[in-house]
């Protein structure tokens, strides 16, 4: 661990507004009274508790099931793919380490890396050494999304996920004539995904800016080639070579395996936080926040996407977005269970509760997209 | 249950290192232990992983496990400890246990627990072990060995549950049919809560130079020693004790008045002590603990209370990796940012930044900020 981690950098805020950003804490705050609102949260601290208190043999058996069926797909995926030159092998491979890689990184890696199975004590699900079959390193995805993303989830100028830096993704962002491109930087980000997460502790826009110097990523951008490196030399140099006579449609079949999961985990990950009805947040409105309003802040800047079980398992819970902002750190099987009892809260607090099936909310997040690159608000 | 005990197969032996290396380059970033243990939970190309053949429970209070470990298992010195690992309902829980067998017999090798009132991984152990059953092991370590060239005169003093590495110390003396005099001092409350007597008493008729004295403190005249350790039991034990190595393990009080005595002799160079079981005052306020600890990764801030670094982390809902609480396995070592803390263990309060504490026995004196 660098010392830089002990204490990590907070972005310096840069506004893009021309005008003075307008002090928004009364809309955050809905139609509540800070006592409202601080009951809201001792309400969502009480279903915390309880469920740390549950917390025991199920849980474990059930994340150990998905690390046994994703390590079986992963076997299975990889054996077919030693003949991919017959088609339906090369089918049936494609899907199975294509699951395997979406079961790694979704319901297993981003969640065991929150800490969720931290106090079974069993090293192999310990957030602070896991790695995930994934380019982007565990512990600069451990600073950024866990730390920066959460932290300030959806608050203009902090939260970088607010379009990765790349996209204009909200209407508070200024419009600029390379915003023009937007829906085409959104598909290309889509298909990279996992390059695009990995880049994204680059901060390259700070460099831009001026903020940062290029010296100063020496050492992520080696921690980075080694992830890298050895995720390539699996997919692209070892496995197709052993495949033999199957060399290129191994390689291809493992390329195809990297895309589907690209553009799932953005799919999944942009209906979190982008879709119609989800709110971000000024700076000014969230200094000083207190519990309860940093709970807020997570309903009203989350989005939920509705499906089945399975659909739920293999977005790794994060269909259940609005539970997984509240609770980070809580096992996310258990979201589904606890979404009932967060959806009741909020009505009793007549706070909205953005949920909807998938080709709603990312239908909306297409159009966003394109809307916004156009100069309009 | 198993009828037939199929050791656990030694994987590595099988395998070269450049063969692990290739396929750990496939099984990336995962590495390729994670895929062998989903077809046996004792395959492993780098963990110590043991399964337990054979279960006796000696007295009412102890179980004594011989364990078969894999083929990473690199074997230990007479007097070492290993830390056990086992999962009681779905956490992870380690604790430090001796060897008690002769270092010359390491394939197959005992550890027998005495079961602490209050405590977790002993009455645990002590029900549930069984024939067959799963543990993880860190390779032997500990510093309380007998020399490689071997002193001619041994005493070995134990009291209660730390007769466990002195025992193994005496079998490897044995096995290697040491000529000069050891004396096997032990004390327990009772006779009934001794393992090994049978052993022991066999051992002392089979080896002339071994001297085998019991004290049992609340049976008097039972053992061939009575009351609590003294300067008489010391001769009785070895007339030249003073020339002799002495290895110590026991409770508090024991290793005290061992150490005590040696002290006023000047001889403390001659005396080699395990406090194993060592009682740290972690659980009861210590005075003058004070300030705020910050949890720097997770944000987090606790008053001190007088609680140990890792309980006060605990608190907060932390889970830092932690072996033996009672600052001998360096599991539990982070980094201070800055900070005053106390160790328990000497008392000596200090002031330092970017140092590695061991959580388990320091208490903050002043504020801390830690990499938790």
């Amino acid at each position: 661990m660098t010392s830089s981690r002990l204490r990590p950098h907070l972005p310096k805020i840069r506004a893009r507004e021309t005008e003075p950003e307008p002090v928004r804490r009364p809309a955050l705050r809905h139609h509540l009274t800070p006592e409202q609102v601080e009951s809201f949260g001792a309400e969502l601290d009480a279903i915390r508790m309880r469920v740390l208190a549950e917390l025991g043999a199920e849980d474990v058996d059930y994340i150990r099931r998905i690390i046994r069926w994703q390590r079986g797909l992963e076997a299975a995926g990889r054996g077919m793919l030693q003949v991919a030159l017959l088609p339906p092998l090369w089918l049936g491979g494609v899907t199975a380490l294509s699951l395997s890689k979406i079961l790694d990184n979704m319901e297993i890696g981003h969640n065991l890396m929150h800490g969720q199975y931290d106090w079974t004590g069993d090293p192999t699900l310990a957030s602070g050494t896991f790695e995930w079959d994934n380019v982007c390193p565990g512990d600069q995805w451990r600073h950024s999304h866990n730390f920066m993303h959460h932290t300030h989830t959806n608050i203009l100028g902090q939260d970088r996920d607010l379009g990765y830096g790349l996209l204009r993704i909200s209407s508070d962002q200024e419009w600029s004539l390379k915003d023009l491109g937007n829906p085409v930087y959104a598909f290309l980000l889509a298909a990279l995904f996992q390059w695009g997460v990995m880049a994204h502790d680059l901060e390259i826009e700070r460099i831009q800016s001026g903020e940062r110097r290029w010296g100063e990523l020496k050492p992520l951008v080696r921690v980075m080639g080694r992830k890298a490196g050895r995720q390539v030399l699996k997919d692209y140099v070892l496995f197709p070579m052993l495949s033999g006579p199957s060399l290129l449609a191994n390689l291809a079949a493992n390329a195809t395996a990297n895309l589907a999961r690209n553009l799932w985990s953005f799919t999944i990950i942009f209906c979190g936080h982008f879709p119609d009805g989800v709110e971000e947040f000024a700076r000014e409105e969230t200094i000083g926040e207190t519990r309860g309003e940093w709970y807020l802040r997570q309903l009203l800047g989350s989005a939920n996407i509705r499906g089945g079980p399975l659909f739920h398992i293999l977005s790794g819970n994060l269909s259940h977005q609005i539970e997984h902002h509240l609770f980070p750190d809580l096992p996310a099987h258990r979201y589904a269970q606890i979404s009932l009892e967060v959806r009741a809260i909020c009505e009793r607090y007549g706070l909205p509760y953005n949920s909807a099936g998938l080709g709603r909310q990312f239908g909306s997040v297409i159009r966003k997209i394109f809307r916004l690159a156009l100069p309009v608000r | 249950m198993f009828t037939e005990y199929r050791p656990p197969r030694s994987v590595r032996s099988r395998l070269s290192r450049r063969f692990v290396s290739a396929l750990d380059a496939l099984a990336t970033p995962h590495g390729i232990d994670r895929y062998l243990e989903l077809i046996d939970p004792a395959w492993s190309v780098r963990e110590v992983r043991a399964i337990v053949t054979e279960v006796r429970r000696q007295t009412a209070g102890s179980v004594t496990m011989t364990l078969a470990a894999n083929g990473n298992w690199t074997g230990f010195q007479a007097g070492q400890y290993t830390r056990l690992s086992v999962e009681i309902d779905a956490v992870r829980h380690t604790r430090c246990y001796s060897i008690a067998t002769s270092a010359h017999r390491a394939a197959s090798f005992e550890l027998t627990v005495k079961v602490e009132a209050g405590g977790l991984v002993s009455p645990y152990l002590y029900a549930a072990a069984h024939r067959g059953m799963l543990v993880g092991l860190t390779p032997a370590q500990g510093e309380f060995i007998l020399p490689a060239s071997r002193p001619d005169r041994v005493v070995l003093i134990s009291g209660g549950s730390g007769i466990t590495p002195v025992l193994s110390m005496l079998r490897t003396l044995c096995d290697e049919a040491h000529r000069g005099p050891v004396a096997f001092v032990h004390y327990s409350f009772h006779e009934a809560d001794m393992p090994y007597r049978a052993e022991l008493a066999r051992l002392a008729e089979e080896h002339p130079n071994v001297r085998v004295l019991r004290g049992f403190t609340e049976e008097p005249g039972r053992g061939e020693l009575d009351s609590l350790f003294c300067d008489a039991h010391l001769r009785a034990a070895d007339p030249a004790w003073r020339g002799a190595e002495t290895y110590v393990c026991g409770p508090a009080p024991l290793m005290h008045a061992v150490r005590a005595r040696f002290d006023r002799e000047g001889l403390l160079e001659r005396l080699h002590s395990e406090a194993f079981t060592l009682t740290l005052p972690t659980s009861e306020p210590a005075p003058g603990s004070r300030g705020t600890v910050r949890f720097e990764r997770s944000g987090a801030e606790i008053e001190a209370d007088g609680r140990s670094l890792l309980e006060l982390a605990e608190a907060v809902g932390l889970h830092p990796t932690h072996g033996c609480r009672m600052g001998i396995c360096h599991t539990c070592t982070r980094r201070m940012a800055r900070g005053t803390v106390r160790d328990l263990r000497t008392g000596i309060s200090r002031t330092a930044v970017d140092t590695d504490l061991q959580l388990c026995v320091h208490v903050p004196d002043g504020d801390v900020s830690l990499d938790l």
